[in-house]
């Protein structure tokens, strides 16, 4: 027989003795060891109170203060993403104004500490006691609460940072795009809406992902002006029964938590979004792409929709 | 060939930088008339075409379609730049097709057709759909309007751009090396439906290197070099018997 069979014949695999890895197991026995020791000292101290930290994690003054922090966060994205996306689009705008105009913005916002900014909008009564115009204004004090000083705070410095990233998301979709738009007799705006941003999606959602982590914890910051978020609730119960450590550590909990949900989230997200750009089979429209596509068409037959 | 002018470019000139690329081009394009134009890379052929639909904006001259100015009104003998609209509005009557396909790679074939019937002329999305649908059978891909470019062939995406071309019902096409992309096996199935789309009589302005197309289909071939014609004639003329040592040397070399 001179053809040849059509099934293969597989090789035994090669059987070797596997070099040596004494020096992975002795470091992994000293990690142990050095773990070990320290939870040991952190388990049985007296100072920790952990008696404490068990009696407050579920405290509803602490999971109170966990939604207002949820809140401020996915509000304070949402808003911030929108400013984003105007400021980016004015940024690359051939209208020099609104180019000027959003550059002072970024100048501004991304030059001074959240930290000031947030003390800053708390304290706006200080320089403008009255909000409006002649007859039709209002006590500042009364718009602006802590919790709307904290969103308007963290909104406009999100901005100045969302701003960036869609910048870098629609300079990464190819020039070809907004030609072959023009071409077709599309205008600017709509080039924008319909062809750019939802292929500028791609690259926007994964530092996005990391700006709602890092908001997340930012939001900590709103003690200073008593937001009533999860830091701030943690302590106050903390400084009323002198029990500061254990306090922060309930915080740290639920920050973790909170984290380890966003990430989780995350890492989902951007797999939906890849999908499609590297194995040649993209995925529909996502939720975000339907979401700056407006009027999306009716998946056609057989689409993949 | 006979009838009006579609495209008459009088001593057009333009520049990027200190490179002048166009140095008074000067070229009439009649209504249904197959126009290709040849050259060597750099010759400025590429720029030409998409100063026809004001891709590119001219230094100098003068660039008119269907009797109308490309993105400029005259007014009382004065040149005005046109608003952004009015240069998009303009352009809906003359398709593009690229020589990197540039399709909307987040929608279907299908709803690349659509695209522009439905935002640009506010067709209903239903008779849009009926005629994508048409237009797509039309390039050979009926079965294909759910599929997104990515799972296309070269010459599928290129035909579904030339698809989406028609849709907006054009009076000029213009093609910019619609097969220096394609392998070249899938080089004939796009010429193919640019040969269908000539005998219909669709006014075709073609930067190609295919000079068996430029032969068989051209009315007229224009030779450029250097950001001038050197030559210009029907293609027996032009390709068959050149008169000049610069179209001589470069046909020796494509041929």
């Amino acid at each position: 027989m001179t053809t040849q069979s059509p099934e293969r014949v597989r090789p035994a695999p090669i059987k070797a003795v596997p070099v040596r890895r004494t020096g992975q197991w002795i470091s992994a026995a000293l990690v142990v060891a050095v773990l070990a020791a320290l939870g040991w000292s952190i388990a049985t101290n007296e100072n920790l109170q952990w008696s404490v930290v068990g009696q407050y994690l579920f405290d509803s003054s602490i999971l109170k203060g966990a939604v207002t922090t949820v809140e401020l966060t996915v509000l304070s994205m949402l808003l911030g993403i929108l400013l984003g996306i105007v400021l980016a689009v004015m940024r690359l705008s051939a209208n020099p104004v609104l180019r000027t105009v959003s550059a002072g913005y970024l100048w501004f916002f991304r030059g001074t500490p959240v930290l000031v900014q947030i003390v800053l909008w708390f304290n706006l009564a200080l320089v403008f006691p009255r909000l409006g115009f002649g007859s039709l204004s209002v006590d500042t004090n009364s718009v602006i609460s802590a919790f709307g000083a904290a969103l308007l705070a963290l909104t406009l410095n999100e901005g100045a940072y969302m701003a960036e990233i869609v910048r870098g998301g629609i300079l990464s979709v190819d020039q070809g795009q907004t030609e072959a738009a023009h071409a077709l007799g599309l205008t600017g705006a709509r080039t924008m809406r319909r062809i750019v941003l939802p292929q500028a999606m791609r690259v926007i959602v994964p530092p996005t992902g990391n700006e709602v982590v890092t908001m997340l914890k930012t939001t900590s910051l709103l003690a200073v002006i008593g937001a009533e978020e999860l830091f701030t609730n943690a302590q106050k119960i903390g400084a009323r029964d002198f029990t500061v450590f254990p306090l922060l550590l309930v915080a740290c909990f639920w920050y973790l938590v909170l984290t380890s949900v966003l990430t989780l989230v995350q890492s989902k997200l951007e797999r939906r979004f890849a999908r499609g750009t590297s194995h040649g089979a993209p995925a529909g429209p996502g939720a975000l792409q339907r979401m700056f596509a407006g009027r999306m068409l009716r998946s056609p037959e057989g689409g993949a929709a | 060939m006979t009838g009006t002018t579609m495209v008459k470019a009088e001593n057009v000139h333009k520049s990027f930088g200190q490179v002048d690329v166009l140095k008074g081009i000067d070229l009439e394009v009649a209504n249904g008339e197959v126009f290709c134009l040849l050259g060597p890379s750099g010759s400025g052929k590429s720029t030409f075409l998409r100063c026809i639909n004001h891709l590119e904006r001219i230094d100098a001259g003068r660039l008119s379609v269907d009797g109308k100015l490309i993105g400029y009104k005259e007014i009382a003998g004065k040149l005005h730049e046109m608003h952004e609209r009015e240069v998009a509005a303009q352009r809906r009557d003359i398709g593009m097709v690229f020589q990197r396909f540039n399709l909307f790679p987040h929608m279907t074939a299908l709803e690349n057709v659509m695209e522009a019937p439905v935002q640009v002329r506010g067709e209903s999305k239903a008779a849009a759909r009926e005629r994508g649908l048409a237009l797509l059978d039309r390039v050979g891909l009926g079965d294909r309007a759910g599929n997104y470019p990515a799972q296309l062939s070269g010459g599928q995406q290129q035909r579904v751009a030339i698809a989406r071309a028609l849709a907006m019902q054009p009076k000029l096409m213009l093609f910019d090396e619609p097969t220096s992309a394609l392998d070249p096996e899938l080089v004939g199935e796009v010429l193919d439906v640019m040969k269908d789309l000539a005998r219909e009589g669709m006014t075709m302005i073609v930067v190609t290197h295919e000079i068996g197309f430029a032969r068989e289909v051209a009315d007229t071939v224009v030779f450029m070099d250097g950001g001038v014609v050197v030559e210009s004639g029907k293609p027996a003329e032009v390709i068959g018997n050149p008169q000049h040592a610069r179209t001589k040397a470069f046909l020796s070399k494509v041929l």
